[in-house]
């Protein structure tokens, strides 16, 4: 299970100066560290020590069956040159490219859609937020049936205008797509939601006050509407390209765990599955994730960067 | 407060009820809306809700075929000899499906209510009291929230082929309750909470418990159960974890099995369709009952189930 952090402040009072209470309640909060301790337990025994045992890992050439002895920063090395891993890692920036787009443009539209407060509210939030509460596999078993080359919606509707038929997650040109049309279609609502959100904050006084200045409907949103919505944008961006680079279950399970035609939808997280649970290489598999976990991390932190530098 | 276009002067009673007529029924003090041809509006949203919903629509209306209909050219949405609930009875009564939505049910249900304890006691331990070491633990539980939980299944896995807990529920559940963004999201609603409803309790000789469990758990409600929710739905539709730790027919959780027998059966997609309406039902359901809480909370704390 993954989930976003939303930098802003949940609708609560701000914290009171903790210095002064935390000074003020030592005596009566002693004993306060057990409260913590059945979290640090689960934390530290099923995150904590997978992290420093999968680094570990990534320096012996363990195998499923055991052992495994010191390897140095061998597998690192072949990693590096290793075609598939910059091949996994070149479909992995390209689903991220190819659905960060989609997932920022279709949400902020069904967003303002939704806000110009047109009857049957719950029906659009239902209808845009709905796929987003399915089972991934749920997911992949409607879009391989919609892809479907002979019997499938899209190519029966494409047929019907005399193109076609493509054989969406057969073909190398058009794989990734069809998983990238799944994906967006899947997880458009929760970004929804929070333009939705960020949509409802906007006061309504700054609109009257530009209709009085004669502002029409289409200048309000170019120059009120959509420059407020920047931060939740950045907001929606950074967490979309990290949630993407993270794709692993619907691409599996779409090209029926082969990573698609000529390994063109296999993502790098794929490729650690396989090498770990496939060809049973623990340690060179620990050291890709690893690898790809680096980036992760620096993403985050230029991500905590950005947000820091522009709340200062 | 509605906007209109007359000109102040001309501001008359009448004119004001027209105004207010003519605005937008939702507009509340200090809330409206930016004036687009509504028209084009309706259109475009009407469009964009009839594609999202059709994937959904079309998913349905196959599972109501059997697998003769549902192969036959050309593609009709209402196949010749009518609709059938064939395709739901072998899914059904073929597969272990309903085996696997209780594990679904079960897994999901006891990961909810471990991660809610856990992560609530911790977030009060770090909120509101204080001990040696309490500012770099919570530091660490922050920085947890950037390790993918993909990149641990490797060590994880030959963590729980060290413990004997492949191949059951423990393995499938324990690793799961590790929810560091939970413990962020409670501990800074805790922070809000006046400190003197507490202080007064403290007066009367409430432990920390006491305070934990009478003071700030009602207080809390609310995020408890978007909190609750949010992790029920993640490890309701939670797929790799599962997938990894076992092998066992029974005990495979819904999103695993319908991966499974979709790749056992072949070419079925009538029986594929209704395994997957059968899958995807118990959320939707839940969230026609919990439609405000799943989406206010998405918005407040910017959690999501995935």
């Amino acid at each position: 299970m993954s989930t976003a952090v939303q930098v802003e402040q949940p609708a609560s009072a701000p914290p009171p100066p903790t210095a002064a209470a935390g000074r003020r309640s030592i005596s009566a909060s002693s004993g306060g560290f057990w409260f913590t301790v059945p979290f640090l337990v689960f934390f530290a025994a099923f995150l904590v020590y997978p992290v420093v045992y999968g680094l570990y890992l990534a320096f012996t050439d363990a195998t499923l069956a055991g052992g495994g002895g010191f390897a140095g920063v061998g597998n690192f090395a072949e990693a590096l040159g290793d075609p598939l891993v910059w091949q996994t890692l070149g479909n992995t920036v390209f689903f991220t490219i190819g659905s960060t787009i989609p997932l920022v443009l279709l949400p902020l539209a069904m967003a303002l859609l939704v806000h110009l407060g047109l009857p049957g509210q719950w029906l659009w939030r239902l209808a845009f937020f709905a796929p987003y509460l399915l089972p991934v596999t749920v997911v992949s078993l409607i879009w391989v049936w919609i892809l479907q080359p002979e019997l499938g919606l899209v190519n029966d509707y494409l047929a019907a205008v005399g193109i076609g038929p493509i054989p969406w997650l057969q073909q190398e040109s058009t794989a990734m797509w069809g998983i990238i049309a799944a994906t967006v279609w899947w997880t458009a609502g929760f970004n929804f939601l929070l333009y939705l959100a960020a949509l409802q904050n906007i006061p309504g006084h700054i609109y009257e006050a530009s209709a009085i200045d004669g502002a029409g409907p289409w200048r309000q949103l170019r120059s009120i509407t959509l420059p407020l919505l920047n931060p939740t944008t950045v907001l929606v961006l950074v967490l979309q390209v990290l949630a993407s680079l993270k794709v692993f279950d619907q691409i599996y399970q779409m090209t029926l765990a082969t990573g698609g035609p000529n390994g063109s939808t296999r993502s790098i997280l794929m490729y650690v599955y396989e090498t770990g649970f496939t060809s049973y290489r623990l340690g060179y598999a620990s050291a890709i994730a690893n690898i790809f976990f680096l980036i992760i991390v620096v993403l985050s932190l230029a991500q905590l960067r950005l947000f820091n530098r522009k709340e200062a | 407060m509605a906007t209109t276009t007359a000109p102040a002067g001309s501001f008359t009673r009448a004119a004001r009820r027209t105004a207010d007529r003519s605005a937008p029924r939702t507009s509340v003090v200090g809330q409206s809306r930016p004036r687009v041809p509504r028209l084009v509006g309706l259109l475009a949203l009407v469009l964009m809700a009839f594609v999202w919903l059709l994937p959904l629509i079309w998913g349905a209306v196959s599972a109501l075929k059997d697998e003769t209909q549902i192969a036959a050219l050309p593609v009709t949405w209402i196949p010749e000899g009518g609709f059938t609930l064939g395709s739901f009875t072998r899914v059904l009564t073929g597969s272990n499906l309903p085996l696997w939505l209780l594990n679904s049910l079960f897994v999901a249900a006891v990961v909810t209510v471990l991660t809610v304890a856990v992560s609530a006691l911790a977030a009060y331990g770090f909120s509101r009291t204080t001990f040696r070491g309490r500012g770099w633990l919570f530091a660490l539980t922050i920085a947890a929230i950037m390790v993918p939980p993909q990149i641990l299944i490797v060590p994880l896995f030959r963590q729980m082929l060290g413990l004997g807990l492949v191949d059951t529920y423990a393995g499938i559940i324990l690793p799961q309750v590790v929810a560091p963004v939970m413990v962020f999201v409670l501990k800074k609603f805790f922070d809000g909470i006046p400190r003197e409803l507490e202080e007064a309790a403290r007066v009367d000789g409430a432990g920390q418990l006491r305070i934990f469990w009478s003071i700030i758990m009602p207080l809390s409600r609310s995020i408890l159960a978007a909190v609750s929710i949010f992790v029920f739905i993640g490890a309701w539709n939670n797929f790799l974890w599962p997938f990894i730790v076992t092998n066992d027919p029974a005990l495979l959780t819904m999103p695993v099995g319908l991966n499974v027998v979709k790749n056992a059966f072949g070419v079925t997609f009538a029986a594929d369709m209704a395994g997957a309406m059968i899958g995807a039902l118990p959320l939707l359901i839940i969230f026609l009952f919990f439609q405000r809480q799943i989406i206010k909370g998405v918005a407040t704390t910017g959690l999501g189930g995935q």
